[in-house]
């Protein structure tokens, strides 16, 4: 699919991820329509037959997940989307492929909940789910775009960290940034950089092969099902020829290489982006870092997704009064950015604090809480009445004006 | 046309008010500006208060939603009771006349013409309406380049009816254009 760049085009946030993901090279989509995901289906149902690619609606949101499981197993990047409801059915076959090490990714468009909640509206209730969701102690990967040019962006690296880690990616999105349209600007095809699962690097057949015996970073290379190598794909805990196993110590390692596996590329995986004052960006402006301790009256406002747009509005009009404002907005979700949340307990640690502003009851704020382990008071504000939280409600959080 | 303007598209759903802020958003586009469209339905295709939202500016554009519309356009007695008075004090409201009767007052410059007649009428098809809407609300505000707005009806629009509608959008700029010239008149007679 051939695509000028340079110009800039209106698109919608949804059809962002759908074109996204063909960018990244997904070849498979597997699911069942559910608001406000729906466009991703739609547009992908048209756009995979025109790449080779393969778009099937299977009878419910169990079903696609296992499709897209046998799908990436076979050697296609794979997806579905869905919403919250749909999200909570795909559980336990994201649960199987954390286990079996298949790559995948699985987009949640959230809307208010709990069940079947409110259809259209927006929410960011599924941020715990989205770690916990499945079973076990398992691992994921979970990003969460804030624009329809971030949307493209961040499932383009879900679908390079699944590949790479064979670990289960979620793209968490919510209802404003997957409805909206943007002007954005698509990158070409090929300064898009694009990941691939390990390759496996004996021949099918060679007696030494062993699926599950993993790299020196943890990950085992990847056989494709059909190219003729032998092995066993299993929930049940398993030996490095994928065959079930019973005997703790091995299911302990194989669980802690899971995690490993993630962890080792925590500092690549873990994005945020800091905005104070005019300057915005990954870092934090130079000479700020050093002012840590003095964060008397100072407040550092966490946010993510379309509410981190919000907060930014609030931030930047607070900051043009003269206030001592912070904007840190999470990227990465899971693994969780402990390390930017230390460095925001530093900025208000000494007289500052927190705030977490998002729509639900607590979920980033109670993370954030832990991650700064007291440094400073770390202050919630929520909203789950499916209304984005407004700059107002943020300045006026902010600035104590409340209700006043 | 420079600054920010928020406009807000309200009636029922089926009248096409989506597809209007749409092309509004693929001119603001094609004219080089930032924009973020967004919209409110219900789970009916027909029927049921819908509502479009467009910021145009030359600033990045954070918060998505329209606070405070400069220019509101009102398709329904619903919409037009629901939204008159959050236009803007000095602000532009657009009001179909085919289908709202009662206007509420408001402190802006109010415009009543008949934009789903003019559909039904000079065009033969209801179902234009919104894009001689936007015909109306570009003649009277700039919003968006003329130019631009044809080009946008023509990507936008379903493919074998881009004719009708670009003549949907003529008819809009003209009625507007009539609905200056009676507000001059109506100034003159005051």
């Amino acid at each position: 699919m051939p695509r000028r760049a340079d110009r800039p085009a209106l698109l919608q946030g949804n059809e962002a991820c759908a074109r996204g993901a063909v960018t990244a090279g997904v070849r498979f989509f597997a699911g069942y329509p559910i608001t406000p995901s729906s466009e991703i289906a739609e547009i992908l149902a048209r756009l995979l037959p025109q790449v080779g690619g393969k778009f099937i609606q299977m009878e419910d949101e169990i079903a696609s997940m296992a499709a897209v499981i046998g799908a990436s197993l076979a050697g296609r990047k794979a997806m579905t989307a869905t919403s919250g409801p749909g999200f909570s059915l795909k559980q336990e076959n994201i649960g199987y492929a954390a286990m079996a090490e298949v790559p995948c990714v699985i987009v949640n468009v959230q809307r208010a909940g709990p069940s079947t909640g409110l259809p259209t509206s927006p929410a960011q209730g599924d941020v715990m789910q989205a770690r916990w969701g499945t079973h076990g102690d398992h691992p994921v990967v979970v990003m969460c775009p804030s624009s329809v040019k971030e949307t493209y962006d961040l499932v383009i690296e879900c679908v390079n960290w699944s590949e790479v880690l064979r670990v289960p990616a979620v793209l968490l999105m919510d209802e404003v940034v997957a409805h909206m349209r943007e002007n954005v600007i698509l990158p070409r095809d090929d300064d898009v950089v694009i990941w691939d699962r390990p390759a496996p690097d004996l021949p099918p057949g060679h007696p030494d092969f062993l699926a599950y015996r993993p790299g020196p970073d943890d990950v085992p290379p990847m056989a494709r099902f059909g190219d003729g190598y032998r092995y066993h794909v299993t929930g049940l805990h398993h030996d490095e020829r994928g065959y079930p196993l019973h005997q703790g110590s091995k299911a302990e390692e194989l669980v802690r290489r899971l995690h490993r596996k993630v962890e080792r590329r925590r500092r690549e995986l873990t994005k945020v982006e800091w905005t104070v004052g005019e300057h915005s960006g990954p870092a934090l402006p130079e000479g700020l870092a050093e002012g840590r301790g003095r964060g008397a009256g100072r407040t550092v406002v966490v946010a993510y997704g379309a509410v981190a747009r919000s907060a930014e509005e609030a931030c930047r009009g607070l900051a043009a009064e003269g206030r001592d404002v912070a904007l840190l907005r999470l990227v990465t979700l899971w693994p969780f950015p402990d390390e930017a949340c230390r460095l925001a307990a530093g900025l208000a640690a000494g007289g500052g604090e927190i705030l977490v502003v998002e729509m639900n009851l607590g979920q980033v704020a109670r993370e954030v809480e832990r991650a700064v382990g007291g440094r400073c008071p770390v202050r919630h504000y929520g909203r789950v009445d499916g209304e984005l939280i407004t700059p107002a409600e943020i300045a006026a959080e902010i600035t104590g004006q409340r209700g006043s | 046309m420079s600054g920010t303007w928020q406009v807000r598209l309200s009636g029922a759903g089926g009248q096409g008010l989506i597809l209007a802020g749409i092309i509004l958003a693929e001119a603001a586009v094609i004219d080089g500006r930032n924009v973020v469209q967004s919209q409110v339905y219900g789970p009916e295709s027909r029927g049921g208060a819908s509502k479009a939202e467009v910021i145009i500016s030359d600033q990045p554009i954070r918060y998505p939603k329209v606070t405070v519309p400069d220019v509101l356009l009102v398709m329904s007695q619903e919409a037009a009771d629901r939204y008159a008075a959050t236009v803007r004090p000095g602000g532009l409201l657009v009001v179909d006349t085919t289908h709202v009767h009662e206007v509420p007052e408001v402190d802006a410059r109010v415009f009543e013409l008949p934009i789903s007649g003019v559909a039904r009428d000079e065009l033969g098809r209801e179902i234009v309406a919104s894009v001689v809407a936007v015909g109306v609300l570009v003649a009277l505000t700039g919003v968006v380049s003329r130019e631009g707005a044809r080009e946008a009806v023509r990507a936008r629009v379903p493919a074998g009816t881009e004719e009708l509608n670009l003549r949907a959008l003529e008819a809009g700029h003209r009625l507007a254009e009539k609905g200056l010239s009676a507000e001059t008149r109506g100034r003159e007679d005051t």
